[in-house]
C-alpha cells in the first residue's frame, strides 16, 4: 500500500512524427497536492490525457496505486479512484447542475447499468450530489441546465463532477483558467476544500495558484521534466528559471 | 421531486387512460377505430424510437427492423399456436414480439452500437438494408411479397369475455399494451440507465470519466428499445393479421424517425404527440388526396425549419407564456397570423391539386382535364383557376410576411419578458 499515488516512468508520446512527451519519469506521492507547470506547447496537458487514458501512450508505463494502467480505457481508470477535469469546460450541457452531478456518483456508489431502481429513490446519490453542490457553491442554481451557467460557474461545476465519485486522485487541468482574480481566489479556496485528504496533480498557468497550493512542482519543458521540488527550490532552481520561469516568479513575490 | 408515483402525474397517466379506453365510446365508426389502433400502436413505436433519438441522441435509420421482426415472430408464433390456444395467450402475444425485437437488439445492437454520431447512423442504415433484403430472400419465413398471415381469433370459448375478434376488443387490447409500455418506459427514463443515457448523449466523453462504458450505455439502450418496438410490432400483427416485409424496411424506419422529430424529442410525450398527428395525417389527408405524401414532405419540411423542437417544445413554450401571464397578450397575434395562412394555403392546396391532377390524374391516368378540389369542380386546361390559384397563393404569402412579421416581433417581445421574468 505504499507505492505511490501515481508513477510515471520512460513515458512517450509521439503524435506522427513529433514527440510531445520525451520520456517523463514522475512519482506523486499519496495525498500531496503536486503543480505541473511549464510553457504553452510543453505537453502538461498531453501528459494529462495519456495518464486518464484519453490519449493512447506509444511508450513507457504509468502506475495508479501501484496498479499498472497502461490500456485501460477511461472508464476503467475512473473506476480505479481516478478523476480528471478538463481545460475547456467538460459537462453534460442539458441536463441540471444536480443532474449532472448525481451522473458522477453513481457509478461509484455501485449503481452501475440499473433500470430497476428509481433515481428518485436512491438517497445515497441524492445526498452526495446535494453535498458537492454545496461544497462548490451552486446550491442555488441547483435546476438550471449546466449550458446556460455562467463561465465560472461551469468552471466549479467542471470541477464538482470530478470529486463527486469520491475519487482519492484528482487531475485539475487548469481549474482557474479564464477566471478574474476574485473568482480564482474563490476557486484556489474551494479546491483546497474540497481535494482535503486526496492526491491532486494539476496543471495551472497561475503562478499565484501554483505557489499558493502546491506540495511539490514539476517543471515540464518540450516534453520533458526539467526539475520536480517544493516551491521554494523550484522558485532557486537556475535550470527552471533559465528555461520557463525567468523573472515571473519574483514578480508574483 | 420527478417520482413517478407523484399524485399530480397519477392523475395525468389516469386522465390518458380513461380517454384513451372512452375514444371509441365517441367514435364509433369502422375507420375511427381502426384510426385509434393504428395510433396506439405508433405511440409506442414512437416512443421505443425516442430512447434512442431523444434520450441517448442515436439516430437511427433502421429501427423497423426491430418493430418488423417482432411483427414477424409474432404472427409465426400465433400460427404455431393454432386452434388449441386460448385468447389469454394471443392477448400475450405481443411480449413474444417484444423478446424478439429484444433479441435482434441484442444481436444487431452488438454491431451498430459500437460507435455513435453518424456512424451509428450509417451502421444502422446498412443494417435496416440488409433485414429488408433478407425479408425478400428468405419467402419461407417473411412471406415474400404477400406477407404472413394469421387470424388471431383461435379458439371458440371467450376469455373474461374477449376473442380479439371485434375491432373494439383489440382496441382495448392495443391500448392496455400501449398503456403499459408508455409507463414502463417512462419509468426506465428515471433510472441510473436512463439518467446516464441523457449524460452520454450530452458529453460521452466526460461519461467516460465519470465511470460509464458509453458503449455498454447505448447498447443497453439499443435493447431495451428492441423490446418495446417489438411490442409494437406485435400488435401490428394481431392488429392488421397480416405482416408484409414493408413493416421492417427503410420506409417505416424513415416514418417513425419524422413522428419522433415532429412529435419532439426533446420530451418524453413528444413522441405521443407526433404519432397521433402522423398517423392521423397519413390515413385521413392519405384518404382525401392522392398528394399527401408531398403534403407530408411540406409538413416536415415546414417543422424541421420552424420548430425543430417539435410540437411539444411548441407547446411548453405556450405553456410557460401562459404561466408567466403572456399568452393572452400573443392568442390575438396567433389568430391575426392564422388568417392569412390558412389563405396561402388554399392557394397552394389549389395549385397542388390541379398539377397533381394533371400530370398524374386520379383515376383516369395522366392529362385530366378536370378536378375537383374542396367542392369546386375546375376545369384544368382553361387559364381561370390556375390564375385563381396563383392570386389566392400569391395573396396569402403577401399577408403573412406581413401580419408574420408583426407577430414575430410580438413573440420576440413575449420571449424577452418570459426571460426577464426568470432572470
Amino acid at each position: 500500500m505504499n507505492a505511490p499515488a501515481i508513477r510515471i516512468s520512460g513515458l512517450r508520446k509521439n503524435f506522427g512524427a513529433s514527440e510531445i512527451i520525451r520520456g517523463v519519469d514522475l512519482d506523486i506521492h499519496r495525498g500531496e497536492r503536486h503543480a505541473i507547470i511549464g510553457p504553452n506547447g510543453a505537453g502538461k496537458s498531453t501528459l494529462f490525457h495519456l495518464i486518464s487514458a484519453r490519449l493512447p501512450v506509444t511508450a513507457g508505463a504509468i502506475e495508479l496505486k501501484g496498479e499498472n494502467v497502461v490500456g485501460l480505457k477511461p472508464f476503467e481508470i475512473a473506476r480505479r479512484g481516478l478523476s480528471r477535469s478538463f481545460q475547456i469546460t467538460n459537462i453534460f450541457h442539458n441536463l441540471s447542475v444536480f443532474e449532472n452531478l448525481r451522473c458522477a456518483v453513481l457509478w461509484s456508489l455501485g449503481y452501475r447499468y440499473s433500470f430497476w431502481q428509481r433515481l428518485a429513490g436512491l438517497k445515497d446519490a441524492r445526498q452526495r450530489a446535494e453535498a458537492v453542490m454545496e461544497d462548490i457553491g451552486l446550491t442555488r442554481r441547483r435546476d438550471t441546465p449546466a449550458g446556460i451557467l455562467s463561465y465560472a460557474e461551469q468552471r466549479a461545476l467542471e470541477i464538482g463532477i470530478t470529486i463527486a465519485s469520491g475519487a482519492d486522485v484528482i487531475l485539475l487541468d487548469e481549474p482557474t483558467a479564464g477566471m478574474s482574480n476574485t473568482e480564482t481566489e474563490e476557486a484556489v479556496a474551494m479546491i483546497r476544500r474540497v481535494t482535503e485528504g486526496k492526491t491532486l496533480v494539476m496543471v495551472e498557468h497561475d503562478m499565484g495558484v501554483v505557489f499558493g497550493l502546491a506540495d511539490r512542482i514539476s517543471v515540464l519543458v518540450y516534453g520533458e521534466i526539467i526539475a520536480t521540488d517544493a516551491p521554494a527550490a523550484i522558485r532557486c532552481n537556475a535550470a527552471v528559471q533559465e528555461a520557463y520561469l525567468g523573472t515571473s516568479v519574483n514578480h508574483h513575490e | 421531486m420527478s417520482s413517478i408515483f407523484s399524485r399530480g402525474r397519477l392523475l395525468l397517466w389516469g386522465a390518458c387512460l380513461v380517454v384513451a379506453i372512452a375514444l371509441p365510446l365517441v367514435f364509433k365508426s369502422g375507420f375511427m377505430l381502426s384510426l385509434l389502433c393504428q395510433i396506439g400502436i405508433m405511440v409506442v413505436f414512437a416512443l421505443s424510437y425516442n430512447m434512442l433519438l431523444g434520450q441517448t441522441g442515436l439516430l437511427s435509420f433502421g429501427h423497423a427492423v426491430y418493430y418488423g421482426l417482432g411483427a414477424f415472430i409474432t404472427m409465426h408464433t400465433l400460427n404455431l399456436i393454432g386452434k388449441d390456444g386460448s385468447p389469454l395467450v394471443v392477448a400475450l402475444l405481443p411480449l413474444v414480439g417484444g423478446l424478439a425485437g429484444m433479441l435482434a437488439g441484442v444481436v444487431l445492437g452488438y454491431v451498430t452500437t459500437k460507435k455513435a454520431g453518424t456512424t451509428f447512423a450509417m451502421i444502422s442504415l446498412g443494417i435496416g438494408e440488409l433485414v429488408a433484403a433478407c425479408a425478400l430472400m428468405f419467402p419461407g419465413f417473411f412471406g415474400g411479397e404477400g406477407g404472413v398471415s394469421g387470424n388471431r381469433v383461435i379458439a371458440k370459448q371467450a376469455f373474461l369475455g374477449f376473442t380479439w375478434g371485434p375491432q373494439v376488443e383489440m382496441y382495448g387490447l392495443i391500448v392496455a399494451w400501449a398503456f403499459l409500455a408508455t409507463v414502463a418506459m417512462f419509468a426506465l427514463t428515471q433510472t441510473p440507465l436512463g439518467r446516464m443515457a441523457n449524460a452520454v448523449r450530452d458529453n460521452p466523453e466526460r461519461a467516460e470519466f465519470v465511470g460509464y462504458d458509453t458503449q455498454r450505455v447505448r447498447y443497453l439502450m439499443l435493447i431495451l428499445s428492441g423490446l418495446f418496438a417489438g411490442i409494437a410490432g406485435g400488435l401490428t400483427a394481431l392488429n392488421y393479421e397480416i405482416v408484409t416485409a414493408e413493416t421492417l424496411n427503410a420506409h417505416t424506419s424513415g416514418v417513425v424517425l419524422l413522428m419522433t422529430f415532429v412529435g419532439g424529442i426533446g420530451f418524453f410525450y413528444g413522441p405521443i404527440i407526433g404519432a397521433i398527428l402522423i398517423s392521423v395525417m397519413q390515413i385521413v389527408i392519405g384518404g382525401m388526396t392522392h398528394a399527401w405524401l408531398l403534403y407530408f414532405g411540406l409538413f416536415f419540411l415546414f417543422m424541421v425549419l420552424m420548430a425543430p423542437g417539435g410540437i411539444a417544445s411548441v407547446i411548453t413554450v405556450q405553456h410557460k407564456l401562459w404561466q408567466a401571464g403572456l399568452l393572452g397578450r400573443m392568442l390575438p397575434h396567433y389568430l391575426a397570423t392564422a388568417l392569412p395562412v390558412l389563405v396561402l394555403l388554399a392557394g397552394l392546396v389549389g395549385l397542388i391539386e390541379m398539377g397533381y391532377a394533371l400530370l398524374a390524374g386520379e383515376g383516369v391516368g395522366a392529362g385530366d382535364t378536370a378536378t375537383k378540389v374542396m367542392g369546386m369542380q375546375l376545369q384544368l386546361n382553361a387559364p381561370e383557376p390556375w390564375a385563381a390559384a396563383l392570386a389566392t397563393a400569391a395573396l396569402g404569402l403577401l399577408l403573412t410576411r406581413w401580419i408574420g412579421g408583426r407577430t414575430r416581433v410580438a413573440w420576440n417581445a413575449a420571449l424577452a419578458a418570459l426571460h426577464g421574468d426568470k432572470a
